[in-house]
């Protein structure tokens, strides 16, 4: 399939535990655990780079506040590319 | 024109936004021990860690966050308030829906959630729960069940499941020897007051979503004042259940839900009816009253001739001993005095025996037991016996007999006898006795001015025929006195009996 995923998962490893259960719930199973170990010594989860729908539901499963963040591809613009201004409201955030 | 670069050269990424993140409920860094202020307290796997995530979502969704108030509890979630950004309260094992009442019904327009676990909520606060649902309280509590005592190392719990092994239950709960497992949400459905109570599991996506819409319907209540809301969550306990984090959580689906069905056992608006309100007064109001009838009362101009005075009064119950007792100290207080009363009694109302402590005093009172009273009121021989010794040298007993026990000598106080119930008697009713008694104290010791005593008797007498026999009686009591002084038929130093 052409075109980027509509989703990504950013895992945060400072906050993961290595608990797997995002694994065990992502529904395209996108998410792995890492082979190396973090420095708390467990395998964090980390992102494929695959097939993500953005659908949160790994957000929701992961017991750390803020060891997921979710993200979802754009809505494309409806009209003709809109000029960004300069000085770039939009610049990327990535 | 460098910016038109970047978004050219990566087309993919600028287009992503950001749809689940860390709620900004929770502090950026938690107040924990240096290297662990990013990670929670709790296990790998723990449902905690999804139940704060509901929570503050729903709290954040609701922009709640500057008005909730949230009640930690003991056990696993007692430290709920490093991490949520609200005001937090950490109260006694058990107690917070009793906390969680108080602070609703202090600060009614803010959300309050008592956040609480098997433990505490089914055991040790048991009636804390049932009695805040009962009164449908308006607050939202939120129950985390694991089927055991997680912080302490694996006890059962009252919610344990039947043939499920703990520390105390090493051959799995036996209903016979260890009861069957509480369900707090059934029990709790079958009060009238409460207007939501389901229960959901963090078992599997589905349930987890099941569960944010019931944490966000129980918050929604609240914040429109519906009443008492209790979502029951299930949850995993990987490490105490000594399974792995995915087991854990295929647990709850598979064995916790069995017994403890998902369920809305209760949704429905409920009018609690708001009958006999009592009329409103502030604070100020009561108190400025009180002020004004100790104002009126008050006698001015009495001097007092003791420093301190210690009265014992003695006698059955229902002879009025412990009534005259909080005469006189309304009476002290009346004449600018410092007073106490202490009653002491059995728990029979009636003939049993009672007596009570009054002390009326210049100075503030150090404590209100008197070891070695100045004046005692025996009201009957079983008194007199039992607390004559105890008379301060010099001191004054007043017996409501007509004569001293032959076998008794008193020899260091002053002993006065009246027959008090017959006086009484012959006045129209026994009852006043005590107010006898009362004309005869004032009369032997001239403590307090009787008519102090005619102003308290108004106050608190409402009848007017009986408030006209109390004033014959304290008339009485002290014509007696005095009659008995004038024809020297008072008694020695050394008491009466020869």
């Amino acid at each position: 399939m052409a075109g980027p995923a509509r989703g990504k998962v950013a895992v945060d490893v400072e906050e993961c535990k290595g608990c797997g259960l995002c694994v065990e719930s992502c529904p395209p199973k996108c998410l792995e655990l890492s082979p190396e170990l973090s420095h708390y010594g467990v395998h964090p989860a980390r992102y494929t780079g695959h097939d993500c729908t953005g659908c949160g539901i790994c957000f929701y499963c992961c017991p750390e506040p803020g060891a997921i963040t979710v993200f979802r591809l754009a809505a494309p613009p409806k009209a003709a590319p809109v000029p960004v201004p300069a000085g770039g409201e939009h610049a990327p955030a990535l | 024109m460098a910016e038109q670069d970047v978004i050219l050269e990566e087309p993919k990424t600028d287009k992503y936004e950001v749809v689940h993140s860390k709620s900004h409920l929770f502090y950026p860094e938690y107040e924990r021990k240096s290297d662990l202020k990013h990670q929670t307290h709790y296990c790998p796997g723990c449902g905690h860690g999804v139940a704060h995530k509901l929570i503050a979502e729903a709290l954040q969704e609701l922009k709640l966050q500057d008005q909730t108030i949230l009640v930690s509890p003991v056990g696993c979630s007692v430290f709920a308030y490093y991490y949520f950004d609200v005001g937090n309260v950490q109260v006694a094992h058990g107690r917070a829906p009793a906390a969680a009442t108080g602070l609703k019904r202090a600060c009614p327009d803010k959300i309050v959630i008592a956040y609480q676990g098997d433990g505490d909520l089914a055991a040790i606060g048991t009636a804390e729960i049932v009695h805040a649902a009962n009164r449908g309280e308006k607050i939202s509590v939120f129950f985390v069940n694991n089927a055991i005592y997680g912080m302490t190392g694996g006890q059962m719990a009252p919610t344990t499941l039947v043939g499920q092994r703990s520390t105390t239950s090493p051959w799995g709960r036996r209903p016979v020897n260890e009861g069957f497992p509480l369900h707090m949400a059934e029990m709790l459905s079958s009060l009238e007051a409460p207007v939501y109570i389901e229960r959901v599991a963090l078992s599997d996506n589905k349930n987890i979503m099941k569960a944010r819409r019931a944490v966000r319907k129980a918050l929604e209540l609240q914040r429109d004042g519906a009443g008492f809301t209790f979502v029951e969550i299930l949850s995993p306990c990987p490490t105490i259940w000594g399974k792995d984090p995915i087991e854990a959580r295929k647990w709850v689906g598979e064995k916790m839900i069995p017994s403890f069905p998902l369920n809305v056992f209760r949704d429905k608006k409920i009018e609690i009816p708001n009958n006999n309100v009592p009329p409103h007064k502030t604070v100020e109001e009561i108190v400025e009253g009180e002020r004004k009838v100790a104002r009126e009362g008050m006698v001015h101009g009495r001097s007092h001739h003791f420093q301190h005075l210690g009265i014992k009064i003695a006698g059955f119950g229902g002879q009025g001993v412990l009534l005259l007792g909080q005469l006189l100290a309304e009476m002290g207080m009346r004449e600018g005095l410092e007073v106490s009363w202490l009653p002491s009694y059995g728990p029979e109302m009636r003939s049993g025996s009672a007596h009570c402590h009054v002390c009326l005093s210049k100075d503030r009172i150090g404590s209100p037991v008197l070891s070695r009273p100045d004046v005692l009121i025996a009201m009957n021989e079983i008194s007199l016996r039992k607390f004559a010794s105890q008379i301060a040298p010099g001191g004054t007993i007043i017996y409501g007999r007509e004569r001293l026990p032959d076998d008794l000598s008193i020899p260091n106080a002053q002993v006065v006898c009246i027959p008090a119930s017959e006086i009484a008697d012959k006045l129209g009713s026994a009852k006043v006795a005590n107010v006898v008694m009362m004309g005869a104290l004032l009369e032997e010791t001239e403590c307090l001015s009787s008519e102090t005593a005619m102003k308290v008797l108004e106050a608190k007498v409402k009848n007017l025929a009986l408030l006209e026999l109390d004033r014959k009686a304290l008339d009485a009591g002290r014509v007696y006195i005095d009659h008995t002084v004038a024809i020297g038929a008072v008694t020695q130093a050394d008491g009466f009996a020869q």
